[in-house]
């Protein structure tokens, strides 16, 4: 039996998440498991299926394109899977908002107990999976016949985007189930990289004192590239929106460089971020705990750091 | 319309929790316990919809061992007006605790139903999706913002981007993010007037529900500790290792 990976996508690319999902089916396609499908669903999503069809490793897309599906409401989409499923040992979907709202819907309708948020691929059957905030790893193994699963991005480096050439094959189902309809997004405007995927992220903690102070990360950000993140702390005083937060309840990264300003380390925050290749962390307090898990250290006020390091970035660019 | 609202017992969020020795889970003896905080907010959210007249009664709901009463006690403290408590000694994975609060849904008919959007133990965040799942309901996680009129909610949710609204009919299933309100805390009145609620107390079997766990646990251990590196001196320093050192700029 084949594997099926629901795509993330915005209807005319694929979110690179995607690719991680499709990593970690790859796994399951050298355990033992079949060929590798993605299912596209979406409204005017062609484009989208095309670039799902150069992932390297895919064997066949699947495209259902219908307005039911533009903005992936889960009541639409759920029951298209549950047919597709019955083809399937496998259904895989990244662990993202996307992915963590849909999937738990498929798997009740298919009378199945999803496995979140694996982190490793043990067998066809058995898997690993962060539990208590990544404080713990639980080995699991699926008794039920279809395994329903969300990926986390951050344990399985991506695969090549490009190369494939699979078939893309029109499937459809039966559209809007009428409970639910979108209204309206409001989506953060960012030029900086997306958090999940940036390869060099700075985020601030409640030491920044205020959103204002947010600017001293962004000009250290623009001139690596990096994405802006926040801890807890800080979004629950209000310096910045919800979707900044790295954490346990925020989003998981692994970026090559982690930059942590501010930020005292609580358990929370280094489940969002302790798979970083790399962590540095700027705090005043000698003592606090982000400097047991970071690569290096800078005891100091970052009032006086930020600029300094913006300006040594600076020099050093030239 | 009445609300309901589900309530997990987990390991208190401050709490450093500790791997067992056997590997065959984490220790939880003698370890302070509480109510999930994602499920505290959902609480008070149906209190809020009943102090703003949109909602009558607050069921809250738990399903576990004995101890799990307590919990109910603390949402009943918070201000809900009775609960309903599953008595088992099973471990109760989300499908399972999914396919019990339909079975009491059923029975109690409330129009909405709100939940944590994850539980902070297993992380598995799917109960409020296969609960929508199995009712046949429309479903809206990671709410931050809930309005509901005319028959239908409008919920606003936190999303990988940002925020997203859709619209719901009613019954429907709301899960909870840290956004959504901040939870009140129990005052000692409240905690007294609450020792005298009425509580439900019913097995699986009373409810015909197979809790039979579908995953199962080979192992748990501890991941591998990150260990910390060294101290640099100033922002030169740390630019030039980041540099030719770890090779990451």
């Amino acid at each position: 039996m084949s594997i099926l990976v629901v795509a993330e996508h915005d209807n005319k690319s694929v979110k690179p998440a995607t690719l991680n999902a499709v990593a970690a089916a790859s796994e399951l396609s050298k355990a033992g498991a079949g060929d590798i499908h993605i299912l596209v669903a979406g409204e005017a999503c062609r484009p989208a299926a095309d670039a799902a069809a150069k992932i390297a490793g895919v064997a066949k897309v699947l495209i259902a394109d219908d307005a039911a599906y533009g903005h992936g409401l889960a009541e639409n989409v759920a029951p298209l899977l549950v047919n597709l499923a019955a083809s399937y040992s496998h259904v895989l979907a990244p662990a993202t908002t996307q992915g963590k709202n849909l999937m738990p819907r498929v798997a009740a309708l298919l009378d199945v107990m999803q496995i979140s948020d694996i982190s490793g691929v043990v067998s066809e059957d058995t898997f690993v999976r962060p539990i208590y905030a990544g404080n713990a790893l639980a080995t699991v193994q699926s008794t039920d016949k279809v395994k329903i699963i969300t990926v986390r991005g951050t344990a399985f480096p991506p695969g090549a985007g490009e190369g494939g050439s699979a078939a893309v094959e029109a499937v459809s189902g039966a559209g809007s189930a009428g409970l639910s309809e979108f209204v309206r997004a409001e989506l953060s405007k960012s030029e900086r990289p997306e958090l999940t995927s940036a390869r060099v992220i700075i985020s601030g903690g409640r030491g920044m004192q205020s959103g204002d102070n947010f600017h001293l990360l962004e000009a250290v950000a623009d001139k690596l590239g990096a994405a802006v993140g926040a801890s807890r702390a800080a979004v629950d005083a209000g310096f910045v929106p919800n979707d900044y937060q790295v954490g346990q309840t925020g989003k998981i990264v692994a970026p090559e460089l982690y930059i942590a300003v501010g930020i005292s380390g609580a358990i929370q925050h280094l489940a969002g971020m302790k798979d970083s290749k790399v962590i540095v962390a700027i705090n005043k307090d000698e003592e606090a705990p982000i400097f047991q898990i970071a690569d290096y250290g800078l005891v100091g006020d970052l009032f006086k750091i930020l600029p300094e390091l913006d300006a040594e970035l600076a020099k050093t660019q030239k | 319309m009445k609300a309901l609202v589900a309530v997990k017992r987990v390991v208190d969020y401050n709490v450093k929790v500790r791997v067992k020795a056997d590997h065959t889970g984490v220790e939880t003896a003698n370890v302070k316990m509480s109510m999930n905080p994602f499920d505290e907010i959902a609480i008070e959210e149906a209190l809020r919809l009943r102090e703003a007249g949109t909602v009558e009664e607050v069921i809250a709901f738990s399903a576990g061992i004995q101890q799990c009463q307590e919990t109910i006690r603390t949402a009943l403290a918070m201000g809900a007006d009775r609960g309903v408590l599953v008595l088992t000694d099973v471990e109760l994975q989300p499908l399972a605790v999914a396919k019990l609060l339909k079975a009491v849904i059923e029975k109690e008919g409330p129009e909405i139903v709100i939940i944590g959007k994850q539980a902070i133990d297993d992380d598995c965040n799917q109960t409020g999706q296969m609960l929508a799942a199995l009712l046949g309901w429309p479903q809206a996680t990671f709410a931050s913002k809930l309005v509901i009129s005319n028959g239908s909610a409008e919920v606003t949710r936190e999303v990988d981007g940002g925020l997203e609204t859709i619209k719901l009919k009613m019954p429907a299933v709301v899960t909870t993010d840290l956004r959504l309100n901040e939870p009140r805390y129990a005052s000692l009145p409240n905690i007294m007037k609450a020792k005298k609620k009425p509580i439900d107390v019913m097995t699986p079997d009373d409810l015909g529900v197979d809790v039979t766990p579908r995953l199962i646990t080979l192992k748990v251990e501890e991941p591998v500790k990150r260990q910390g590196g060294v101290k640099v001196s100033s922002v030169e320093e740390l630019v030039a290792k980041l540099k030719t050192e770890a090779r990451v700029i």
